[in-house]
């Protein structure tokens, strides 16, 4: 079944403790890394100071390009946190799906996460949009969203999945045997133990998407980055506007990597 | 429910379970090969034999856990093995014991002893909490209710799921090697637990090879192998003078 087998997320049960491992591209810092001068804290400190050196020298483009994109990140937050919302939900049920033991609706999860994961998200966004016109008109956001949130759906779900599959068949079991049902066995004891093994990954996945959210900026959508583009093409500053642009997605992604990895951290701290 | 034409729900005879040529075969391996077992109310039935000998499938077939290949099991004068069953309502009854225990890690001791009254028989908190008490203090630990799973020992974590299956007032209790996986000192005190409650007149089949324990509570120990009930009797018999050779062979081994 797993022709499109993704490497990059697997479940390693190492036994008591579940964990997740993602080695994406998430730039979670190794746990216990207490250097002063740690990879991460030199990179987010130096883009900070970077962001507010450079339009301490060159007020010029700097400080104006600064002023003009705040409405840009907040474009790009709306985008993000929608659809890592939704996404969430369809992961949710997608992911109950490819474990479902009704094989009508476990195909359609599995033909659904097969779909998505075989195209690029670029291609996607394109393809939901032009789609989506063709029938009913979607404000730009609502495209963006709806594409985001069905790509990264397909990503969710396969994390719930291997969250769902990771949690030890002696607890359905136990809780069966007590009378439970199948479906209050897994509201109250499988997904309240799926929770805390795939929250780190979640946050993973939501860093990842405020990345790819860039991509909504061929969209008709002022997020950072075509907030950046009108920016430079309006005064030609092209290189001190993209500067400032990726300096502002470093500072952003690394500020959440550095949540996910504490929340990390005190999962992990309070054990099971 | 009328299903009288599937469920032959004839007389349970004084049984309170009861296994009638009972075969589980998963995929080439033979599980089960045609099993008969009756077991009375109080009684208390030990069943012995090596690994891969079927004890654990018999025991997981009485509840459902497996599902049978032929033959039939009746709990109570309910048909287990009849599919339109309430399996449900039946598993209320018959308590089980796991060798891994299988306590639920984010809910406190407490809350696993109640979660099941409360969801399954909608018990109201405050009275599924008292009773909940009562089933820790019973064995022994009361002090014991706030704590979480990982901050507990095997033993107190297997005494703690045997207070769960009891909060849901079964007829029967299953015990799947409930000590196998303790450390000696712990072992103590669980078997002390299944003494009491065998004492106080529960059913109970229990699948071990602790000798002790079987000695002071069980009323019948059987002797299971490649699938068969090769032989039974009173503990002493069947630990001192079996008649089996497979019996000799196998308790020279754990004796």
């Amino acid at each position: 079944m797993a022709s499109l087998k993704d490497p990059r997320r697997e479940v390693r049960p190492t036994g008591r403790s579940t964990r997740i491992e993602v080695t994406d591209g998430a730039l979670i810092p190794e746990k216990g890394e207490r250097v002063v001068f740690s990879a991460w804290r030199i990179s987010f400190f130096g883009a900070i100071a970077l962001l507010v050196i450079l339009p301490f020298i060159a007020p010029d483009p700097y400080w104006k390009i600064l002023q003009f994109l705040p409405d840009g990140i907040l474009k790009t937050f709306q985008v993000t946190v929608l659809s890592i919302v939704c996404a969430v939900v369809v992961g949710l049920f997608t992911g109950l799906g490819r474990i479902s033991r009704i094989t009508l609706v476990n195909r359609i999860a599995t033909i659904y996460v097969e779909i998505v994961r075989g195209i690029p998200l670029l291609v996607q966004i394109f393809y939901i949009y032009y789609a989506l016109g063709k029938i009913v008109q979607v404000p730009d956001i609502a495209a963006a969203v709806i594409a985001m949130t069905v790509c990264y759906g397909a990503y969710l779900g396969e994390i719930f999945r291997a969250g769902i599959q990771s949690i030890p068949r002696g607890q359905m079991e136990a809780a069966i045997a007590l009378g439970l049902s199948r479906s209050q066995a897994l509201q109250r004891v499988i997904l309240p133990q799926t929770l805390r093994v795939v929250l780190p990954p979640l946050g993973n996945e939501f860093i990842a998407l405020l990345k790819d959210s860039s991509l909504v900026s061929i969209l008709a959508v002022s997020d950072l980055l075509r907030r950046g583009r009108e920016y430079a093409s309006k005064t030609f500053f092209y290189f001190e506007s993209f500067t400032v642009v990726a300096l502002v997605y470093l500072v952003l992604t690394l500020f959440f990597s550095r949540l996910v990895a504490i929340m990390e951290e005190r999962i992990g701290r309070r054990g099971r | 429910m009328d299903d009288s034409e599937t469920t032959p729900r004839e007389a349970p005879g004084p049984y309170r379970i009861r296994v009638q040529d009972a075969c589980k075969i998963f995929k080439d391996v033979v599980a089960l090969n045609h099993v008969d077992l009756e077991v009375k109310p109080a009684e208390v039935v030990l069943i012995i034999g090596p690994s891969g000998s079927g004890k654990s499938t018999l025991l997981r077939s009485i509840n459902r856990l497996e599902n049978l290949t032929s033959g039939d099991i009746w709990v109570d004068g309910d048909r287990v093995s009849d599919r339109a069953a309430d399996i449900r309502r039946i598993r209320e009854e018959v308590g089980m014991v796991f060798q891994s225990f299988n306590l639920f890690p984010h809910l406190s001791a407490l809350s696993n002893i109640t979660l099941a009254p409360r969801i399954v028989k909608k018990v109201p908190s405050a009275e599924a909490l008292e009773a909940g008490m009562k089933l820790l203090a019973r064995v022994g630990l009361a002090d014991k209710a706030d704590a979480y799973p990982d901050q507990l020992s095997g033993g107190q974590q297997q005494r703690v799921a045997i207070a769960r299956a009891l909060a849901m007032n079964p007829k029967v209790m299953l015990f799947d090697e409930p000590t196998s996986a303790l450390d000696p000192e712990m072992i103590k005190e669980v078997l002390d637990v299944m003494t009491d409650l065998a004492r106080e007149g529960m059913t109970m089949l229990v699948v071990s090879h602790e000798m002790g324990f079987a000695r002071a509570a069980a009323h019948r120990v059987v002797f299971m192998d490649h699938g068969e009930i090769i032989e039974q009797g009173p503990p002493d018999a069947v630990f001192n003078c079996p008649t089996e050779a497979r019996t000799r062979r196998f308790l020279e081994h754990i004796l």
